[in-house]
């Protein structure tokens, strides 16, 4: 039948038509974006960034526009390059340059040809925009700080990196993101959320519009403004008093866990991070190996805390009940134990001690009685670890703190599985003896300075602690999170606090501290001199004792607890408890009384210890 | 006048009509509009003009049906060379509009005889064909019926205007179906298939593997006494064609019709230049997904992107912003036109009126099939209209004048005996 073939014709084609459309419009999703790409014009509005202040709002960090040359290839037309070099402060060579990189680039998407031009530079230009098309200035916004302090803690944005915008949509290519800090931690919060405008374009890449008469577009929400529990002055004292020094100085309210003062040395001003100034600096920064001025010795420093340790060895002795106030020990220059008669040495002083002077006096004898009568309690050496471990550990140590500094470390405090691997339990076995450095905070314990402040502060409260942290307030409003209001209770009672509170007193009116004293403020504190080692071409070297102090003041109304690490700085109250003292004063009195001690301080640098070590040659330490 | 031929009028014919018009015109709207308001008024709109043209083709409808359906096979011959010569007048009267000189021009008004003179020749081949005298398979007949529809054919594409011109092949419709020997479609279709695979491979190539294949036919064949001269006689003739095809392609065709069949064997990517519309129209289609963006918000077409979207690539609008759904709607419509029309012509009692049908149903078959094809790039860009869709008086009123003279005549049946 000839007429079948002709329905045969028509109805393939009907049916080709179906299958091609099947294929373009349902098979293929590529089209939908190729239409968006074409058609609609993405345009962000960026809201500013909010600003930071400090405890007392004082402003430390807010905004300043940054002009930006940008050049879209394709829109060029022949423009007087003379004038626009000369205009710009160029050469002709390098713009040349720049534009052909650019097109190359992409001719259809917006590069960066100048950026960063001043007001002057700017006003300027704008008047003579009119003249070069397919240029155009975008306003951008660069961090403009008020403050050459506490780079560590406030941090630095740059442009988010590719796996960012990956990951997280609503970051685009040249966006600021927060890096470090705490730019970085509330970089949500700081953002805010930038405006979206769809414009409709034609095919010849006029806007003709907006996309559904604005349907889709949204308005920019502005960052929110943050307050952070930083002092601005007792941080720029602190900064201070650690020139020339490596170290880190954290100082924490007790009452409510606020960072006062996070300091780090050796540092560097914020403001050598911002726009165009940043990726040099950063390099230089980045590639100082040894002094790493980008390393925050306050939160990421792990350091042997040493015999502050010891008040946390007291307090668990007296809650596990192996010693009382009373009881008083002997020490002959030192606690022997073993077999062969193993010494841990001590230093000079008078004889039997109970426990206040003990902790006045530092004992190593006396501490390591303690310690080894709280391990050896429990029938198994590893009992008695894990115990001792569990007291030790509700006070913030050997774990993250779960503060809001987005670097952080967990120091370390040993359990009975790090003992039984080292020391291959069950085929050998190991006694409290052989962790008797613990008692007085050498050996494997390891805390950060902000873990040691923070212990610091649970003592000063009685036994509790707020976890440390640094935002005070959102836009004007105290924050209400309940990881920071409310308070981690210690395992140790509350009564046992005070003779180890009288304790740290007295090494300020009698014991190793007792020249540091300042009128009418009742300090509690405790020295520390933490031995260290290093590897020298493959070979264990001792280095200079680190320099330790914890303090806390007022004795009976605490405001300020710290902890001070000065590394390689020798006994504890040469340089930690010096400026532990000075840093005391100077919050609670807002002056400075003892100008002869602020001035030796300032005198004093560490520089020349630091230079031992890669000297080369044999040196002495401790001297 | 007969009396119940209006009643006998083909009603489903005519509602396929409506909603092709009707639809067609809400797209040419979308695609024309740019943002102002509504008013019937301004002349400057496209979607204006069209529904004038819309308007008047109501009374182009009324006339069809008024004149008595004897005039139309009576007149044939005289209104078939009054077409020849409205085609041969545009070489001295006519205006030439981007390039081609295919209208007349009366002040803004201007008329498309090409449009006009698919009607005429198929009046002229249905009269041809149902004289008593005529006998398609004598070869003087077939070569007086080839002349009829390659005169106005050939006036044409001077224009030039090559696709209007290619839609004479759609008079293979009636030829065939009137007892065209089969053979025409065999040699048609292989010569179609030789010319796209000499454009894809190396006509050397081409002729070889063709040459394989007919040894292993003659090898399996042997016994049956195969004539070697016959095969030996089909290579030349092939050979002949693949080399003369590719000289042809290379030396005869100008640039842009060789990047046309470039671009659709996928031999070339340019989106940017001579592909840039068909790129466009298949980005517009296909970004129109499932249910598509919704009337007058397509991108695409609000953004201009497809040139001659109103006209030539108005089914790119359907694509986009009636998505799948609308676009195989349309296709459906079409293809239930096209078999009514069948149905139609096979009841026809005139050799006359079914010959006519069948030109019908040609002419709109290959403007579908080329149009379409096209605007989802599935052949090589030419320049035809979607019937009844696309933008245009002469187009529009042509088809109407077309389908509409068909509809008078398969009314007029109950007269016939």
């Amino acid at each position: 039948m000839r007429k079948l073939l002709l329905y045969l014709i028509i109805v393939t084609t009907g049916i080709v038509f179906v299958a091609r459309l099947f294929y373009l419009q349902i098979y293929n999703t590529s089209f939908a974006s190729l239409s968006e790409d074409n058609a609609i014009k993405i345009i962000y509005d960026y809201p500013q960034r909010g600003a930071i202040y400090d405890r007392n709002g004082r402003l430390l960090v807010t905004n300043q526009p940054s002009y930006d040359v940008m050049v879209i290839p394709r829109e060029l037309k022949p423009f007087d390059t003379l004038e626009f070099c000369s205009i710009l402060n160029i050469t002709k060579d390098k713009l040349t340059q720049r534009l052909h990189k650019a097109r190359v680039y992409s001719p259809r998407v917006p590069s960066i040809i100048i950026p960063q031009l001043t007001k002057d530079e700017y006003a300027y230009l704008q008047e003579k925009m009119r003249k070069f098309d397919g240029f155009y200035i975008q306003k951008r916004s660069l961090r403009d700080y008020q403050t050459v302090l506490a780079a560590n803690v406030l941090g630095y944005i740059g442009e988010v990196n590719e796996a960012l915008i990956q990951k997280d949509p609503y970051y685009l290519s040249g966006d600021l993101i927060g890096i470090d800090g705490v730019e970085k931690q509330y970089e949500k919060e700081l953002r805010g959320i930038k405006g979206v405008k769809r414009i409709q374009k034609d095919r010849f890449n006029r806007d003709i519009g907006p996309y559904k008469n604005g349907r889709f577009d949204t308005l920019p929400v502005n960052g929110k403004d943050l307050t952070i529990t930083i002092d601005r002055s007792l941080q720029a004292y602190g900064q201070k008093l650690m020139e020339n020094k490596r170290g880190g100085i954290v100082a924490l309210e007790p009452a409510t866990g606020e960072i006062l003062a996070l300091v780090t040395a050796p540092t560097y001003k914020p403001e050598l991070l911002v726009g165009r100034k940043r990726s040099p600096n950063f390099t230089k920064l980045y590639y100082d190996t040894i002094a790493k001025p980008l390393f925050d010795r306050g939160v990421k420093g792990e350091y042997p805390p040493g015999s502050p340790f010891k008040t946390i060895n007291a307090l668990i002795g007296l809650q596990e009940g192996v010693i009382d106030l009373k009881e008083s020990i002997y020490c002959r220059m030192g606690y022997y134990y073993g077999k062969k008669g193993q010494k841990l040495g001590c230093h000079s002083h008078r004889t039997p001690l109970n426990m206040i002077p003990g902790i006045a006096n530092s004992c190593n004898a006396y501490f390591a009685t303690v310690y080894r009568r709280i391990i050896e309690k429990y029938d198994t050496p590893q009992e008695g670890i894990d115990t001792w471990g569990k007291h030790v550990e509700s006070f913030g140590l050997g774990n993250y703190l779960g503060n809001d500094l987005p670097e952080g470390k967990r120091g370390k405090v040993p359990t009975a599985e790090y003992y039984n691997r080292i020391y291959q339990y069950p085929t050998y076995k190991w006694y409290a003896t052989a962790t008797l450095s613990n008692a007085i905070g050498q050996g494997e314990v390891l805390t950060t300075p902000i873990q040691l402040a923070n212990m610091t502060a649970a003592i000063a409260n009685r036994g509790y602690y707020y976890t440390p942290h640094i935002i005070k307030a959102i836009d004007g409003s105290p924050i209400e999170n309940e990881y920071y209001t409310n308070p981690k209770i210690t395992t140790i009672d509350k009564e046992h606090f005070d003779p180890v509170v009288q304790g740290m007193h007295e090494v300020y009116t009698k014991g190793t501290a007792s020249f540091l004293q300042v009128k009418d403020i009742e300090i509690c504190g405790k020295t520390g001199t933490a031995e260290n080692f290093v590897k020298i071409d493959g070979v264990k070297t001792q280095l200079t004792d680190h320099s330790v102090f914890i303090a806390f003041a007022p004795k009976d109304d605490p405001k300020i607890a710290l902890a001070v690490f000065v590394e390689n700085g020798y006994w504890g109250a040469r340089y930690a408890g010096r400026i532990a003292s000075l840093m005391i004063e100077k919050y609670l009195k807002g002056v400075i009384t003892r100008t002869d001690l602020e001035e030796w301080v300032f005198m004093h640098s560490l520089e020349g210890e630091y230079a031992k070590q890669y000297s080369g040659k044999p040196f002495k330490i401790n001297q | 006048m007969a009396k119940s031929s209006v009643a006998a009028i083909d009603w489903i014919t005519v509602l396929l009509f409506l909603l092709l018009v009707g639809f067609g015109w809400g797209n040419i709207y979308s695609a024309s509009y740019e943002g102002e308001a509504f008013s019937l008024s301004d002349f400057s709109q496209a979607y204006v003009k069209q529904a004038y043209w819309i308007l008047f083709s109501l009374v182009i409808i009324i006339i069809t049906q008024a004149v008595e359906a004897k005039f139309y096979e009576r007149f044939a011959g005289l209104i078939y060379v009054i077409s020849i010569c409205s085609l041969l007048g545009l070489f001295i009267f006519g205006k030439t509009v981007s390039g081609a000189t295919s209208w007349y021009a009366l002040g803004s008004f201007r008329l498309q005889p090409s449009e006009f003179a698919k009607v005429c020749t198929a009046l002229a081949l249905a009269k041809f064909l149902s004289d008593m005298q005529t006998n398609i398979r004598f070869i003087g007949h077939q070569l007086k019926a080839f002349l009829i529809i390659a005169l106005p054919a050939l006036l044409i594409i001077p224009q030039p205007d090559p696709g209007s011109a290619l839609v004479y092949a759609a008079f293979f419709f009636p030829l065939y179906r009137e007892g065209l020997a089969a053979g025409y479609l065999i040699v048609g279709v292989s010569a179609a298939a030789l010319f796209i695979l000499t454009l894809l491979f190396n006509p050397l190539w081409v002729v070889l593997g063709i040459a394989a294949m007919m040894m292993l036919i003659l090898i399996k064949n042997r016994k049956q006494k195969p004539k070697y001269s016959r095969y030996f006689l089909v290579i030349i003739v092939i050979t002949g064609f693949c080399f003369s095809v590719n000289y042809i392609f290379n030396n005869v065709f100008e640039q842009r019709h060789r990047d046309r069949f470039n671009i659709v064997l996928g031999k070339e990517v340019d989106a940017k230049g001579i592909g840039y519309n068909i790129n466009q129209s298949q980005i517009a289609i296909g970004s129109g997904g499932w249910t598509g963006k919704g009337w007058k918000e397509g991108t695409q077409t609000k953004g201009g992107f497809v040139p001659e979207q109103h006209t030539d690539y108005i089914f790119s609008t359907v694509g986009e912003e009636w998505g799948f759904l609308g676009a195989t709607l349309v296709v459906i419509l079409f293809v239930m036109l096209l078999i009514r029309l069948i149905h139609l012509a096979e009841r026809q009692k005139t050799q006359f009126s079914r010959v006519y049908g069948y030109s019908v149903i040609g002419i709109l078959f290959i403007h579908f099939a080329i149009n379409i094809g096209m605007v989802t790039g599935i052949i090589p860009t030419i320049g035809i209209p979607l019937p009844f869709f696309s933008y245009g008086g002469s187009g529009l009123w042509g088809f109407t004048i077309l389908l509409f003279i068909f509809i008078k005549l398969d009314a007029n049946r109950v007269n016939e005996w």
